[in-house]
C-alpha cells in the first residue's frame, strides 16, 4: 500500500495504490490527516484510485471519516478512477452518494 | 475434491495473507478476474471481522481457514474462538457496528453476502463465530 498527493490550484489529490484493508487503513488515515492539516488553499479533495487494486470495506469507513471531518470545513471529496474491483465495494457500501466519482 | 486448512494469528498483517492463500487455492479452478476478487474480498473481510472484534486487546487469538471445492462449489469457512457475536441477525444488518469510534464501515458481512452465493454466520457470546461462505462458478474439467 502506498500512497503519496499533489496540488494543483484548489485541488489536493491523493494518490492510492496497493491494497487497502485494515492492515493499512490506519496508517493512510495518519497520512491524509497531516496532508490535509499542514496544505493551505484547497478547496476540493480528491482521492484517485486508478491503481488500488483491492480494497475491501475498510477503505469505506476510512473514505466516510475524511469525508465527515472535510465535510464540516466545506471541502468537498471526490473518487476519481477506481479499479473494477474497488469499484464493485464502493457501489455496494453506496458510498457515491456523498463521495462523487469523477 | 481439493481442501486446505490452515490457522495463523489474529493479526492484521495476516489478512494479505489470507488473500493471497485462497488466491492460490483456486488457480486451478480458472476463475474470472471478478470471481477470484470477489472471493478475495469476502475472505479478507472474514479475517478483517476476526482481527478487529474476537479478541479483546491484549488477548491473542488464531483465525482457521478453510476451503474446499467439488463440482461447482467453493466452500470457504473462516473460524475464530473469540467472544462471539450474541444477535447474529443485528450483526448482518448493513451498517451495523460496535466499533463506530474506529471508523468501521459495518460492511462486512454485507460484502460477504453480495459476493459469495451463500452466507452463513454461526455463533453464540464466548464461543467464536464461523463464517461459511459458497461461491459457485463453472469448473474446468481436466
Amino acid at each position: 500500500m502506498h500512497i503519496n498527493y499533489s496540488i494543483d490550484n484548489e485541488y489536493l489529490y491523493f494518490y492510492l495504490s496497493g491494497e487497502l484493508d485494515q492492515h493499512y487503513a490506519k496508517s493512510v488515515k495518519e497520512y491524509i490527516e497531516r496532508i490535509l492539516s499542514d496544505t493551505k488553499g484547497y478547496t476540493k479533495v480528491v482521492f484517485n484510485m486508478s491503481e488500488l487494486c483491492f480494497m475491501d470495506s475498510t477503505g469505506i469507513g476510512m473514505l466516510l471519516g475524511r469525508y465527515k471531518h472535510l465535510k464540516k470545513c466545506g471541502v468537498e471529496c471526490f473518487i476519481e478512477n477506481p479499479t473494477l474491483n474497488v469499484e464493485k465495494v464502493l457501489e455496494l457500501s453506496g458510498i457515491y452518494e456523498v463521495i462523487k466519482k469523477i | 475434491m481439493n481442501k486446505f486448512f490452515i490457522r495463523f494469528s489474529a493479526l492484521s498483517e495476516n489478512e494479505s495473507f489470507a488473500r493471497t492463500v485462497i488466491s492460490g487455492f483456486l488457480l486451478p479452478l480458472n476463475p474470472s478476474v471478478n470471481q477470484l476478487n470477489d472471493v478475495k474480498t469476502a475472505v479478507s473481510e472474514a479475517v478483517t471481522n476476526c482481527v478487529v472484534h474476537a479478541y479483546p486487546e491484549g488477548f491473542s487469538g488464531d483465525i482457521e481457514l478453510s476451503s474446499w471445492y467439488d463440482e461447482n462449489e467453493i466452500h470457504i469457512i473462516v473460524k475464530d474462538y473469540g467472544i462471539g457475536i450474541s444477535n447474529v441477525k443485528l450483526a448482518l444488518e448493513p451498517f451495523y457496528t460496535t466499533k463506530t469510534s474506529d471508523e468501521r464501515s459495518g460492511m462486512g458481512f454485507t460484502v460477504m453476502g453480495s459476493f459469495m452465493d451463500e452466507l452463513k454466520v454461526d455463533s453464540k457470546p464466548n464461543q467464536g463465530v464461523i463464517v461459511h461462505m459458497i461461491k459457485r462458478i463453472a469448473l474446468v474439467k481436466e
